[in-house]
């Protein structure tokens, strides 16, 4: 059994900036378990209101430590926030499939890590995960205020390159622009590896174009879930072949079997 | 002494009248990991049609006041996949096994599917799942007296075992339809499938699950649910088995108080996989506080308020 529901206790939850929070609970058996891309399922309060668990992705471990970082969006996720240090929290996980690291065990290879907004939660896990060959760093965001994780990646020895909206930090445009720009460069130079967190209309610019490149794309989506362990069949989604549970199946597939 | 807690659906004896309602447990396996499943009264698996079904468009939950509307669509891998991949592993839990099944197109695919079951010694039961809302269909058999009585005596003629029939709470009087489904010779109803319910994202200004609307379940519809259990008990004398809500001990012993011999437990299941082992131990908590040594003496208990 590598998966369990817990009361952990919260180390601390604190405000980073705006509305980004980090929150550090302990459980031995998460820790132990969890690998990058996979998620919990947390219950923010014991009412019935929120009802449902809300689904966050891991962003690191420490000893019996369980990191996570995540953006205030709505009522659960502002619950959580209020929750202070040395309270019980309701933890489901470590819950669905984590990014394959086979492409990372390979030193010819080079990784490209692509991140939208909250999309940098699980990507630096990941990037804390490929030991071999570091891998560069792409991060997209509307505006320089709003570039996560930037220190994070780089004291992790990762190469960054950044992307803005609005041009206020790094390449003016999206972040898919700039990964393209990166492919052109990089054309025929060595075997490459693209791992991508971040929304919707990304993940599936990044899938696009991993595949007109013939380079392997693993994705990390995000879904509405009610059970978040494969039992419901709500957050489906489509690919090659049929419905696969975001949850169970997913949160990472790779994007040559997606065919939203 | 220590409290009774066994009960006889039909001809179907449960160590304790604690389910899990179907579609909320997937086929027992999703949640090994998290309750010792021999501990429950019965599994009702998630729904089985003939062929595989994709199920509905995504997005297919979304969250509501203390509730949550889903329109799954019945996905499932159809009869001959789910006893040749899913059985083997309920078969071995030695719990009864409560397969739920329905029709697509035509009433007439209950036949072939309980003639199916019915060679399974593991299969304990069969659930006619009557009731389901997303479906797309205009009438539901279980929103019409006389199309379920016709549908409940075709297949009562096939089979020797348990037969529970779900119901729905779309309708005016589900009493009523409670009724014919005794008539026509079901062992017991299941009451209540999920309440129709809409939710609308209105900055996109569109439905927030892919087919419009779907089934409300959780909390929100425990209130209807009580009453329609209430109101069946006094009108019929086969087992209920109440759902719609249950998420603790107290919300569970609102249905047996009401009139429900058993109880399944649902939505819960999606927020705390423990819930329904944690009203097995609050029912016996419960019965040893208020001298109850056999669970038939709080079926149906409910008394007129005081004046």
């Amino acid at each position: 059994m590598n998966q369990a529901q817990i009361k952990a206790k919260i180390i601390s939850n604190k405000r980073f900036k705006d509305n980004y929070w980090h929150l550090e609970f302990e459980s031995g058996l998460i820790a132990m378990h969890a690998l990058p891309g996979q998620f919990v399922n947390i219950k923010v309060n014991s009412s019935i209101d929120p009802l449902l668990r809300r689904p966050i992705s891991i962003h690191g471990t420490k000893g019996p430590k369980v990191k996570l970082f995540y953006e205030v969006i709505g009522k659960g996720t502002q619950i959580l926030s209020s929750r202070k240090p040395g309270e019980l929290l309701d933890v489901i996980g470590p819950l669905g499939n984590g990014f394959d690291l086979q492409a990372t065990s390979d030193k010819r290879q080079a990784t490209i890590l692509v991140a939208g907004g909250m999309g940098v939660a699980p990507l630096v896990f990941l990037a804390e995960s490929i030991k071999l060959k570091k891998p560069l760093v792409l991060i997209g965001a509307k505006t320089k205020k709003q570039i996560l994780c930037l220190q994070e990646f780089k004291a992790l020895g990762c190469a960054v390159k950044i992307a803005t909206d609005d041009g206020s930090a790094g390449f003016k445009g999206r972040v898919t622009e700039l990964l393209g720009q990166v492919l052109r460069q990089a054309q025929g130079a060595r075997q490459l590896a693209i791992y991508a967190c971040g929304p919707g209309a990304m993940l599936k610019a990044v899938s696009r174009m991993a595949c007109e490149n013939n380079i392997d794309s693993q994705l990390s989506l995000e879904e509405h879930m009610a059970c978040g362990i494969g039992a419901c069949l709500g957050c489906v989604v489509s690919t090659k072949s049929g419905y696969k549970r975001v949850c169970k199946d997913g949160p990472v597939f790779s994007g040559k079997e997606l065919t939203w | 002494m220590k409290p009774d807690l066994s009960v006889r659906i039909g001809k179907l004896d449960l160590k304790n009248p604690v389910m899990v309602a179907s579609g909320t447990f997937g086929y027992a396996e999703e949640f090994g990991d998290f309750i010792d499943l021999k501990k429950l009264g019965a599994i009702v698996t998630k729904t089985i049609t003939i062929k595989p079904r994709l199920g509905n468009l995504p997005p297919r939950t979304c969250e509501t006041p203390s509730g949550m509307l889903n329109s799954i669509g019945l996905e499932n891998p159809g009869i001959d996949k789910f006893i040749k991949e899913k059985m083997p592993f309920l078969k071995k839990l030695g719990i009864p096994v409560i397969v739920s099944i329905a029709s697509v197109d035509d009433p007439g695919e209950f036949t072939i599917l309980v003639k199916q079951l019915d060679r399974i010694k593991e299969v304990s039961a069969i659930e006619l799942n009557i009731s389901c809302p997303n479906l797309h269909k205009e009438r539901l058999i279980s929103q019409d007296a006389k199309d379920t009585f016709a549908l409940v005596s075709a297949v009562r003629k096939l089979t020797e075992k348990c037969l529970i029939t779900k119901l729905s709470p779309n309708v005016t009087s589900a009493s009523e339809i409670a009724l014919a489904a005794e008539r026509a010779g079901s062992d017991a109803v299941a009451l209540i499938n999920t309440l129709g319910g809409m939710s609308i994202d209105v900055d996109k200004r569109t439905p927030k699950i892919g087919s419009w609307s779907g089934g409300l379940s959780g909390p929100a519809i425990r209130p209807v649910a009580v009453k329609m259990v209430w109101e069946a008990y006094n009108k019929i004398k086969i087992p209920i088995i109440g759902s719609g809500g249950i998420i603790d001990i107290q919300s569970a012993l609102e249905f047996f108080i009401a009139g429900a011999t058993a109880i399944s437990v649902g939505t819960a299941n999606f927020i705390n996989p423990r819930a329904s082992l944690e009203i097995i131990s609050g029912l016996k908590e419960y019965m040893a506080d208020n001298n109850i040594h056999n669970l038939n003496n709080l079926i149906g208990s409910l008394k007129a308020c005081e004046s």
